[in-house]
């Protein structure tokens, strides 16, 4: 007696931790799971890497390329940026939450090479001669905003100055450019302009042996401390190309999800009342593993730092639907074994081992196929991949073992014995022992 | 009250004898789709097509006239104009070709001062759409290969290949109601095709599992009846967790079409759509493909020794 009752305690007990458990830290889970630009809205390009004719483009120069748009991307301070590598040649960069879209677009495709130019657009100082993190946004005697630079070697700037300060007005100007390109602009074609394409173009009227430069552009402060920003980040090492970009409003997204999640709600709750009919006290514990299991799967899913896209929801839809399989597929074996004759705990025990390997052998097809679609596919396809696999691993384990040990914990306390009608099975359709 | 039990086992129900039937209607069914598909094509939404689309929504009910004079004031002309949402107060207008970076700063700034929320303007170049479909069907292809592969170690080559048969018609149907009704291939339709490609798999394998088991209690195979019964038992003994399941995930599905985001009713309409054909090609058309190749295989194994024996 003693034992029976400890049994169906421990059931209980096991609920109700459960059960508190998922009540009090639901909510964050829900909280910090990462949501995809699809459904919290947000700005995401992919970038084409363009390198210089008749240049391979190596790994290093993906990899160098990335890290700099990371480094732009902190500038944005987004905090859940995500930039991935796709392709041989292609960066993805994808900004959820931010809002200003042009000023991110803007940050991210300029090429940030400075320049500092003779007249005759030759080359004197490029960005590599800058000292890395020594750009700022300070003011001039007149208050204005202007951008100061650190050099690494002052000597050199003073012997580029020697040489220009002689030169008459206008050939002794240091043209400092960002962005130049070699067959689109030239010194001379500007300085005309109302608002020329080189940032200025200051008259050298002396040497200068200093490490410190300044570049007065007529800024405001948001302008300099942005080409500030620019310029610490660092320049890219290769041109890179726009070729898709997408743009989600926030509230679009949200109204999405919101539709979404009460659509889920409303198709697991309907899940959880028909195992609940059809397969009485065994479907109440496919009630209870179903829930555990989906609050499981979005601790796993965020404890990886997956991005929950529509795919991803997708892939969480199918994850049930294999776990109610799990569930279904036992529960007919033991249905199965009773009908048979069988006594309850031997009914359980053969039905869950012989419902097992059924189990496996579908569930290891499925990551097989997962696998695959993720290591082979690309973005939206992998989303779905790395959702299936987490939710299969997961169903895997509340569906065979959760539900195991809740049933066994009933069906071991004998008080179950021979109330079929609480397994959904009929009394006259059990095949009597001699 | 709730006393349904699908206990289709005593039932009398043989589901091999219209066999044929099942495939000349398989067969049907693939040839109107691919009829489809050559004649109507898919409509290939932004993602395949070249151009642009903005997505809004306004607190009040939208007319197509009031978005085409909004869209006036910014200077443009939308090619087509969908209103979504329970009164019409989402609202998608689609540019072929794309629009200048200006173009649509303008539109996001106009959409916003007059309707308080900023539009999504999405643009994109068929090429990254088409080669991202391409890449999920070459990851589906080698995930077809590898699923032949376990299945053919753990069970045997012909169970895999009925299973991948399925697989691919489940896929292709799905793709057929879309040129029928001629909605919008997306990417996320490509993500429900893969959830229907998992789905079908998990059906034929649970199934042919069963048919497996009750292959090996059978001392020996004596005629095609006698198969024939063997998998029938095997189709009807599976037929309750069949259902249910099937019944289960629709149950998510349906509420996902119905109630769910503009956004994913497509997509989990292409779900609802794989999920029957799943059912179907399980319980009509996989077991019953694998029966008949089976059987050619233990006939020709069983006459090979006699062939043997005349010529020596």
């Amino acid at each position: 007696m003693g034992k029976k009752w400890g049994r169906i305690g421990a059931f209980f007990a096991i609920i109700i931790a459960v059960g508190i458990l998922i009540s009090q830290t639901a909510f964050d889970v829900a909280r910090s799971t990462n949501l995809g630009l699809d459904l919290q809205g947000g700005f995401e390009v992919l970038y084409e890497l363009q390198p210089e004719d008749g240049q391979e483009l190596t790994e290093n120069d993906i990899q160098a390329t990335a890290s700099a748009l990371n480094q732009r991307v902190d500038v944005l301070g987004v905090s859940e940026p995500s930039i991935t590598v796709e392709g041989e040649d292609r960066i993805r960069v994808q900004l959820p939450g931010v809002e200003d879209q042009e000023e991110a677009r803007e940050l991210l495709s300029t090429e940030a090479e400075l320049s500092f130019r003779d007249v005759d657009d030759n080359l004197m100082l490029s960005g590599e001669d800058l000292e890395q993190g020594g750009a700022s946004a300070v003011f001039d005697e007149q208050n204005q905003p202007i951008v100061q630079l650190t050099l690494q070697d002052g000597q050199e700037f003073g012997e580029i100055t020697e040489e220009l300060y002689t030169n008459p007005p206008p050939e002794n100007s240091l043209v400092i450019w960002l962005d130049y390109e070699e067959e689109e602009h030239a010194f001379y074609d500007e300085i005309g302009e109302a608002d020329p394409a080189f940032l200025s173009a200051p008259s050298v009227n002396e040497p200068l042996y200093t490490d410190t430069v300044t570049i007065q552009g007529g800024f405001t402060l948001e302008e300099a401390e942005f080409l500030a920003e620019v310029l610490n980040a660092g320049s890219l090492p290769v041109q890179i190309e726009e070729v898709y970009s997408n743009a989600v409003g926030a509230s679009l997204g949200e109204q999405a999800l919101e539709e979404t999640l009460f659509a889920g709600l409303v198709g697991v709750s309907l899940i959880l009342l028909y195992m609940m009919a059809y397969y009485r006290f065994m479907g109440v514990i496919a009630a209870i593993t179903l829930s555990v299991y989906i609050y499981l799967v979005m601790i796993l899913f965020n404890s990886i730092q997956g991005v929950l896209t529509l795919p991803g929801i997708a892939a969480l839809i199918l994850g049930v639907g294999m776990a109610v399989d799990a569930n279904i597929l036992t529960y007919e074996r033991i249905k199965e074994e009773l009908k048979d004759g069988k006594s309850m705990k031997s009914a359980y025990k053969a039905g869950s081992r012989r419902a097992l390997g059924t189990i496996i052998d579908a569930n290891v097809t499925t990551i097989i196929a997962a696998a695959v679609l993720f290591y082979f596919g690309t973005s939206a396809v992998q989303g779905f991949a790395v959702m299936l696999i987490v939710s299969i691993l997961t169903s895997f384990i509340t569906a065979v073992y959760g539900s195991r040990l809740l049933l066994g914990l009933w069906i071991n306390s004998r008080s179950l014995n021979r109330k079929y009608w609480l397994f959904g099975v009929k009394e006259r359709d059990v095949r009597r022992g001699l | 009250m709730f006393a349904v039990d699908f206990n289709m086992a005593k039932k009398n129900i043989d589901l091999i004898k219209h066999r044929k039937k099942y495939f000349v209607f398989t067969i049907a069914v693939v040839l109107a789709g691919a009829i489809l598909l050559s004649t109507m094509g898919l409509n290939l939404g932004i993602d395949f097509e070249s151009g642009t689309r903005v997505d809004f929504m306004s607190e009040e009910p939208l007319t197509e006239e009031e978005i085409e004079n909004e869209f006036a004031v910014v200077g443009l002309e939308p090619d087509d104009i969908t209103l979504a949402g329970e009164n019409n107060e989402q609202a998608s207008a689609q540019f072929i070709g794309f629009l200048e970076e200006g173009e649509v700063t303008d539109i996001q700034g106009h959409f916003e001062d007059v309707f308080g929320s900023e539009p999504n303007v999405s643009t994109v170049s068929p090429q990254i759409g088409r080669e991202l479909a391409i890449n999920a069907l070459i990851a589906t292809g080698l995930a077809a290969l590898g699923i032949v592969i376990y299945v053919a170690i753990r069970f045997e080559f012909l169970y895999g290949l009925a299973a991948i048969t399925a697989l691919l018609y489940d896929a292709f149907l799905v793709i057929s109601v879309f040129s029928l009704l001629q909605l919008e291939i997306n990417i996320p339709f490509i993500a429900a095709v893969l959830t229907v490609v998992g789905y079908s798999i998990n059906d034929t394998i649970v199934t042919f599992d069963r048919i497996r088991e009750n292959v090996k209690k059978e001392e020996e195979i004596t005629s095609f009846d006698h198969l024939a019964g063997v998998v029938n038992n095997s189709l009807l003994q599976t037929l309750t967790r069949s259902l249910n399941t099937v019944i289960t995930v629709l149950f998510a599905a349906v509420a996902i079409w119905l109630l769910g985001s503009e956004a994913i009713t497509s997509f989990a309409f292409a779900i609802v759509i794989g999920m029957i054909a799943g059912t179907y090609s399980s319980l009509f058309f996989a077991a019953q493909l694998w029966l008949v190749w089976k059987y050619k295989v233990i006939e020709k194994e069983r006459n090979k020794p006699v062939s043997e024996a005349e010529e020596s």
